[in-house]
């Protein structure tokens, strides 16, 4: 008899490289909050790997099913209507992969992610990457890896850059730590994001 | 995915207990029966059982039919069965009717030995807390230290949750589905309504009306109709029921005028024929005093830190009698304690009525959960 089912291994697919990237970022044991958790591939990677306390928020009534399969605390909720239900500083770190684009109260959202996340961790598409602009110049509404929809079916209603977030992050006194980006082959980018990478991660805190 | 089945024809079995149970509110229960039924194979190991918790008008009829009354279908039997969410060929499940009911198990219609005469109004109060050391005495008779999970809705959520707080090390997995972590006042106000209809009805005999050979049917006819409309949704009894007309025309009178009203009769003369006085005020005042953060200051997240299951609490979006905000303070609980939880938000019109219904999302939730649980 299994004296607990947290220890159900599952085996986890492959991650993206921007789950991956941030993963170093979460130390042993913390307590994880991912926003938009998807099929629940982060956190089972972050469980497996970290042992962190993890929970997931989605609202996607087949995702949640997929991560009560994958053994995942899923919560259900929408993420536009806040974390009210959360206490603050209860977790140590608050990841949204790349959902903040698909959300309409962005400054609200990443407030609520400082107020229950002593840290948040933020990946999105650079809408700057190199060869969108060059989709732009070229007449045409970029469609890439990192922004596969159509301009008619995208769920995506922001669009922003690695500089229109990190000016965002100065009007709300939020400090960006630390950056990781990723070009569209999903290789890792050194400089110039904003023109380089196509995938960004942002590591963010409230200034002190 | 084998074709769901009935478990088929099955058999209320009783249990008796002569070690007498200290009650909550300090009386104490010197002997009790217990009546129950169980689907499935408890397995070598112990370590499939299931407990089902039944609401206001359940019972332990919980799946299958019986043989002498093929029309009688337990009360969930949409959700137990082989190949079913709860599935019997992987899981032992038990159904229970709870002390102080009227379908077998002890309660205000039984004889009380000490009078030779019923219960009635002596009948002792229990509570949400009572209910589960009774259905713990059950489970030690049965050879099952441990559940699987224990699993209810409405006022049997109540129960669920209240098994990983008074049992912590007896439960791996609470099922919490359309509950509350305590009433609201509104909750409480349909329930004493419900209960001045019964308390006001001359039949009623201060709660003894068996030796006058009656039953305070108004009452109870009165109680259930108002329960039922808090257990559908506005939405819902518009779809079903409108404004429609009984008769096609209007009458001017006050008799049955509308559809609404004949359901609600007919569900109210229906209930009134079989449920006991006695144990819907017993029930409902069960209800009322559940609150198992009241001995933490009322900090929820601190009465739930010394459970030890993982927590699937599952809401209706209809629901207006455990609305999902009732749902999610039990949920927000579960994470500041750290516990495991996993919370589904269903999109249903029928009110609090939904968790009884075979609804796809629904139960494609309880079925991947069920699943992931190990025997």
């Amino acid at each position: 008899m299994a004296t607990s089912d947290r220890e159900t291994v599952h085996r986890a697919p492959t991650l993206r490289p921007d789950l991956l990237a941030l993963t170093e970022w979460i130390a042993p044991g913390e307590r994880v909050l991912d926003l938009g958790c998807g099929d629940g591939v982060l956190l089972r990677h972050l469980i497996d790997t970290k042992g962190v306390v993890g929970y997931g928020i989605e609202n996607d009534p087949a995702r949640i099913v997929a991560c009560i399969e994958r053994g995942i605390n899923v919560i259900q909720s929408d993420l536009d209507e806040g974390l009210a239900d959360l206490q603050d500083g209860h977790f140590d770190h608050v990841i949204m992969s790349q959902a903040l684009q698909a959300m309409h109260n962005t400054q609200g959202i990443l407030r609520e992610m400082l107020r229950v996340g002593r840290e948040a961790i933020v990946s999105f598409p650079n809408f700057a990457f190199w060869k969108h602009r060059k989709s732009i110049l070229e007449g045409r509404m970029p469609v890439s890896e990192s922004l596969p929809h159509q301009w008619f079916n995208t769920p995506n209603v922001r669009f922003f850059t690695v500089a229109d977030f990190t000016t965002l992050c100065g009007l709300l006194d939020i400090e960006v730590r630390e950056w990781r980006g990723f070009d569209d082959q999903g290789r890792p980018v050194q400089e110039d994001l904003n023109f380089l990478a196509a995938l960004a991660i942002a590591r963010i805190g409230r200034r002190a | 995915m084998k074709h769901p089945r009935s478990v088929g024809f099955v058999e209320a079995q009783k249990a008796h207990f002569d070690e007498p149970l200290p009650l909550k509110a300090g009386r104490v229960l010197p002997q009790y029966d217990l009546v129950y039924e169980t689907y499935g194979t408890l397995n070598a190991a112990r370590s499939n059982a299931v407990l089902v918790c039944h609401a206001l008008s359940g019972s332990h009829h919980v799946a299958g039919v019986y043989r002498d009354d093929p029309h009688n279908v337990g009360w969930w039997d949409n959700l137990v069965g082989p190949g079913k969410p709860l599935d019997t060929e992987k899981f032992f499940v038990i159904g229970v009717n709870n002390l102080g009911g009227c379908f077998g198990s002890t309660g205000p219609v039984s004889i009380n030995p000490a009078t030779g005469k019923p219960w009635g109004a002596d009948f002792p109060f229990v509570t949400v807390e009572d209910w589960v050391n009774a259905q713990a005495r059950l489970a030690d008779r049965l050879g099952i230290e441990r559940f699987a999970a224990v699993i209810g809705g409405s006022l049997g959520g109540m129960q669920a949750l209240s098994w990983s707080l008074q049992h912590p090390e007896r439960v791996r997995h609470v099922l919490a589905i359309a509950t509350a972590p305590k009433l609201s006042a509104q909750n409480i106000a349909f329930n004493e309504v419900a209960r001045q209809a019964i308390l006001s009805d001359p039949d009623f005999h201060g709660g003894n009306y068996y030796e006058h050979g009656v039953v305070p049917k108004q009452g109870l006819r009165l109680a259930r109709m108002i329960g039922h409309i808090t257990y559908l949704s506005d939405d819902a009894m518009a779809e079903k029921f409108g404004r429609a007309l009984r008769h096609g025309i209007t009458r001017y009178s006050y008799d049955t005028e509308f559809e609404i009203e004949s359901y609600l009769r007919y569900q109210g003369d229906k209930f009134a024929r079989f449920f006991d006085a006695n144990t819907y005020l017993l029930t409902t005042r069960a209800l009322d005093y559940y609150d198992p953060a009241a001995d933490y200051g009322g900090d929820l997240a601190a009465a739930l830190a010394r459970a030890e299951a993982a927590f699937l609490v599952v809401a209706f979006t209809t629901d207006w009698r455990f609305s999902p905000a009732r749902s999610r303070e039990i949920v927000s609980a579960l994470v500041h304690s750290g516990k495991d939880v996993c919370y589904a938000e269903i999109d249903s019109k029928a009110g609090h009525d939904s968790f009884l219904l075979e609804h796809p999302r629904y139960h494609a939730v309880l079925r991947a959960y069920f699943n992931r649980i190990e025997v």
